[in-house]
């Protein structure tokens, strides 16, 4: 057995890691980064539903309740969410799956998580001197004019966030398009390629107009100069129409990768061709482009034209067909599949039922006369959380299960591992279920104190978050314990096809590949019985 | 129309369920099933049908038109209300509700109101966004600063239903709360006449209209140097520059606000703008006199002169 | 392990014994120019790349710049009059004369591209002189239009073209929102600007010590490309900020 020179051993020192090209470092470097911001945004997570176990206001002022769920989603979205999957796994494996020794630009993607590093650390500024309490979303005139919290530093900490995450996609896109080894057309790569390909075309397009809205933010706040004051003729609504032309391809950021990652997973766990290889790879370019035309669905009861609202209800139902297509597709896979039911399959199926509630009740919120009695309240809050956790996280975590192995060349618990995933399934139903109901009933979101009837539904909430929180401790501490103490990974635990499954050691060298030029014959998951003659 | 929206809502929750246990189920079935028996085994060689996808994307595609189809219509229905309906001005504030009634009773934080009779709210903002929200008559409303927007419902129970100010406004908002008191129409006039009444909405507009002096330059024949406003309100204004707007209470508010932005035609920008001036409670006495005025002679053609 | 630096080609044996295997251009055989980059094959697929990846820049540069186009097309629907008494207070003079010194900016900068494709060292250095000395008279200019509108002037005798409390009273208020379109879009392309000019000293530095030829000329290209799209910019900011008011009523 030959000495394992992998990425993580040489070069050595710290250094080397701060100033690295690799771009397997650079996506270990963001993993460490986005998991201190995820356990930040999820502690102020907790302050919320600590509150919210009680219908009175009694546990924080309700300024203080009011930076609570600001920051929550602002940490959780521009600097744990967004980056996530492409920054972590998508970095990682990007170039390999390509069959090339890095992306095109190795040093702007370190520059990529330097800016992101400097995002959040204005971010942590934000919250250290006064907080944020407009939420997420920025809302104007209250930003502008009203608040009293540090407006401008969070505006320009997620300003910085998001050129990291335009410099990744730019990346993605010049590597896929130019760097493919020989014999790798495009219909031959993997779908998780596909997925990043389309996710990096929204980050691309969209996160340059909320780079500016933000601005716009700014320089009326601090320049005095007025975009959105209405006392001068300006408009409100129109900030809404341009933080959302992003903020809705933005979700799609968020969960495109995700399906990118839960077809690699469902394919390796059945051993079987993804069913309607095309068509999944159609429908992520699908999301991409009909995402940009669906963001007045935010603007149902803002006093948008209803004309304007037919226009994006309607394209609203179209965009959730291509998903559609992918999860039948996944399940079509499973079918006749040899499925393992090794820890990466229990991921996969808690993403398929969370990710399709999340997505079915997309359709409430897109009929426009249902939307009415549904928006702003915790109906919506229940649906995100359960595309966004449900679905992205899930995926996340189930990637970073399956490319453990490969990422550390360590093995992890494996029952662990399973528990972890029935605990996180478990435990978030509970919490985000009964947010449906909530909403339903009338509850509104970013509600400090709430009418008592409304109680019990929210101690439910409350109790699930701390499953749910338990099972991603239980992640946190097993994989970190495999690092020192897990068993050493072969190069292909899983069995699985994939340039980094079988060309590839655990983890694997600087430069990827032992031989050079990868010469690619094969479509992606082509697995056969052993003795098959197969044909590319 | 809440219990169409429940039927909606049922509709919907029956066609998810449906697609939600069906692929679950399937999901678990295939993975207990076809679960891998020795370590080598690999799944059947199978790529695609096209006719399956072509079956499952048509099926989510019609469901998701019948869906937008039904949401439409009831949407159009609830951003229309009928020409009949009682209207109350309602101006959020942080963190408040003021409510006024036509004739004259204001409330904070409460509104009364008769049941089986149409309600529109006209509803504006002092300050930062609010959204004024009734879930039990599944209604809600964005109250945008410098503008006006309207809501109706029609209440057919009596009986107290929360008001949520639903959309995030600074430190107090989810003490923005109120109650919709729906009585009989008898005691909802009971109620009205022990109010303290300082005027309707429109006595309130007109005194204030002289006392801004609108009256100096509005008069209600053309000899003024304003336009008159008689028989104004819901016809065309042509403006200078060639554009034809309808008077509606967008356009007075503004008109009131921001003169300069639409000019009629024939007269000159000179009226102040009244922003900073006039609060958004008296914008809509103003608005309500205004509704109120007549044509002086009964000319065709009132507007613009 | 020995070929973990960067400076030693990874299988360096092996990339000459099989050429074309890409076809993005011809190979070149054996040695490497000491300016491609280890993860690339040879320097076509690294300008190509490099190319690609600006112009990939760029399209999210027209998405920024997009944002603040679009809140000039609402608010100039919603309020013509406004709009073209406010391009009014505009010198159109000197916009004009940014706009005459931008293009010849684009045109020396084609012409520091072409210098380096047939490695003409000083044509190079000639050409982005020039290119950084109009970019830098764009900025004086702008400089000196940006100080008039804290003062009164011509048009708006009772206050400045700054938006707030200073702004003249007598003007329509929709023109403090042009105002304010006004200074962050010219702003923001200014700083652009001064970045493109940061970058061309850069190129100039390295075109002066003989770097680019007609093997490698990908920097001055790319960086060609910015100043033309930064160039662009200018040509729609200049009708829709200066020219409106000329076309639609004179000035005063």
């Amino acid at each position: 057995m030959s000495e394992r020179h992998s990425y993580l051993d040489a070069p050595h020192g710290l250094a080397s890691w701060l100033l690295t090209k690799d771009h397997k470092r650079i996506a270990m470097l963001y993993l460490i980064s986005i998991t201190i911001f995820f356990a930040i945004g999820g502690l102020f997570a907790l302050g919320i539903r600590l509150e919210l176990m009680t219908p009175a206001g009694d546990l924080v002022s309700p300024d203080t309740y009011n930076k609570l769920f600001t920051l929550h989603g602002v940490i959780m979205i521009f600097f744990f969410l967004i980056p996530s999957i492409p920054a972590t796994l998508g970095n990682f494996f990007i170039p390999i799956m390509c069959g090339t020794k890095d992306l095109a630009f190795p040093r702007i993607n370190l520059l990529s998580w330097y800016l992101y590093v400097i995002g959040g650390t204005m971010g942590i500024a934000a919250v250290a001197f006064g907080g944020l309490d407009t939420g997420w979303t920025f809302y104007t005139p209250y930003s502008t004019q009203s608040s009293t919290t540090s407006v401008t530093i969070a505006a320009m900490a997620a300003f910085i966030a998001g050129f990291s995450s335009i410099l990744t996609g730019f990346n993605f896109i010049v590597t896929i398009h130019r760097m493919r080894a020989p014999g790798l057309t495009w219909f031959r790569l993997p779908l998780f390629v596909w997925s990043h390909y389309a996710t990096s075309l929204v980050m691309i397009l969209g996160t340059p107009v909320i780079a500016i809205t933000l601005v716009l933010v700014m320089a009326e706040r601090t320049l005095g100069l007025p975009v959105f004051d209405p006392r001068v003729g300006g408009d409100p609504v129109l900030f809404q129409h341009l933080f959302w032309f992003y903020s809705h391809p933005a979700v799609y950021i968020m969960i495109l990768p995700g399906m990118g990652v839960v077809s690699e997973l469902v394919a390796a766990v059945s051993r079987k061709q993804i069913f309607g290889y095309a068509f999944v790879a159609f429908s992520s370019l699908a999301i991409a482009i009909l995402g940009f035309l669906v963001w007045g669905h935010h603007l149902f009861v803002s006093s948008q034209s209803i004309y304007a609202g037919l226009v994006f209800s309607i394209i609203s139902m179209l965009v959730a067909v291509p998903s559609a297509v992918k999860a039948f597709n996944w399940t079509a896979t499973m079918y006749k599949g040899a499925i393992t039911w090794e820890s990466p399959t229990y991921w996969v199926i808690g993403f398929m039922g969370l990710f399709l509630i999340g997505g079915l009740t997309g359709l409430f919120l897109a009929t426009m006369g249902l939307d009415i009695h549904l928006t702003d309240t915790y109906f919506v809050v229940a649906h995100f959380h359960y595309i966004m956790v449900g679905g992205a996280i899930m995926a996340f975590l189930g990637g970073v299960h399956f490319y453990w192995p490969k990422m550390t060349g360590k093995l992890y618990n494996e029952p662990l591992g399973k528990v972890s995933a029935v605990l996180v399934f478990v435990g978030f139903n509970m919490t985000f279920f009964p947010q449906f109901l909530l909403g339903y009933l009338g509850m509104p979101r970013r509600y400090h104190s709430y009418p008592p009837e409304f109680q019990v539904l929210n101690l439910a909430s409350t109790g699930g978050a701390t499953i749910l929180g338990l099972g991603y401790g239980l992640c946190v501490v097993y994989l970190l314990y495999s690092l020192k103490w897990g068993k050493v990974a072969p190069a292909n635990p899983w069995g699985a096809k994939g340039l980094e499954w079988e060309r590839t050691q655990s983890p694997p060298t600087t430069f990827n590949f032992e031989e050079d030029p990868i010469i690619v014959t094969e479509p992606a998951y082509n697995y056969r019985p052993a003795g098959t003659v197969h044909h590319g | 129309m809440a219990t169409e929206m429940d039927l909606l809502y049922g509709f919907i929750i029956a066609v998810c369920t449906f697609f939600a246990v069906l692929v679950s189920a399937l999901v678990v079935y295939f993975t207990i099933k076809y679960r891998r028996q020795r370590p080598e085994d690999v799944g059947a060689d199978i790529h695609g049908s096209l006719a399956l996808e072509l079956t499952w994307t048509f099926i989510p595609f019609v469901l998701a038109l019948v869906m937008f189809a039904w949401g439409a219509s009831l949407f159009f229905r609830l951003a229309t209300p009928p020409a009949n309906a009682m209207e109350i001005f309602v101006v959020g504030k942080q963190w408040m509700w003021k409510v006024q009634h036509p004739d004259g009773v204001r409330e904070i934080n409460e509104m009364h109101v008769p049941i089986n009779r149409p309600i529109r709210i006209t509803l504006g903002s002092e300050d930062v966004l609010h959204d004024y929200s009734i879930p039990a008559f599944r209604v809600k409303m964005d109250a945008v600063p410098g503008r006006l927007t309207t809501l109706w419902f029609e209440a057919t129970t009596p009986g107290e239903y929360h008001i949520f100010c639903a959309e995030y406004c600074g430190t107090k908002h989810s003490g923005m709360i109120g109650k919709v008191i729906a009585m009989t129409p008898q005691d909802y006039q009971a109620w009205l006449a022990g109010g303290r009444s300082t005027g309707t909405a429109a006595q309130n507009g007109e005194r204030l209209f002289a006392d801004l002096a609108c009256n100096t330059c509005h008069k209600p024949d053309a000899t003024g140097r304003g336009p008159s406003l008689h028989g104004l309100f819901g016809n065309t204004v042509e403006l200078a520059d060639g554009r034809k707007v309808v008077a509606d209470d967008n356009y007075l508010r503004e008109s009131i606000m921001n003169s300069q932005a639409k000019v009629v035609k024939g007269y000159q920008g000179i009226m102040p703008a009244f922003q900073g001036m006039v609060s958004e409670e008296n914008l809509m006495q103003l608005i309500a006199y205004i509704r109120t005025l007549k044509p002086a002679q009964p000319a065709p053609d009132a507007a613009g002169k | 392990m020995a070929n973990g630096h960067e400076s030693t080609m990874p299988g360096g044996h092996a990339a000459t014994t099989h050429d074309a295997h890409t076809g993005q251009g011809h190979n070149v055989h054996g040695s490497h120019h000491p300016r491609l980059q280890h993860h690339f094959y040879n320097m076509d697929q690294q300008l190509e790349a490099s190319t690609l990846g600006m112009w990939v820049f760029l399209v999210t540069e027209i998405m920024f710049f997009g944002g603040l186009f679009m809140a000039y097309i609402v608010y100039r629907y919603w309020y013509p009059d406004a709009w073209v008494s406010a391009s009014n207070h505009l010198d159109v003079g000197l916009g004009a004369l940014n706009t005459g010194v931008l293009i010849f900016s684009s045109l020396t900068m084609a012409l520091a591209v072409r210098s380096a494709q047939v490695g003409s060292r000083m044509g190079q250095v000639v050409n982005l002189i020039l290119t950084i000395m109009f970019g830098a008279t764009f900025l004086v200019v702008k400089y000196f239009e940006y100080a008039a509108k804290f003062t009164t002037g011509k048009g708006h005798e009772d206050g400045t073209l700054i938006p707030g409390p200073t702004f003249s009273p007598s003007l329509p208020k929709a023109e403090q929102l042009f105002f304010a379109l006004y200074f962050i879009m010219t702003g923001i392309h200014a700083a652009h600007m001064v970045v493109g000019i940061g970058i061309m000293l850069v190129i100039l530095a390295m075109a002066w010590k003989g770097r680019f030829g007609p093997d490698y000329y990908g920097p001055v290209e790319v960086s060609g490309l910015y100043w033309h799209f930064v160039d662009i910019v200018w040509i729609f900011l200049f009708p829709l900020l200066y020219l409106l008011g000329a076309h639609f009523g004179g000035g005063h």
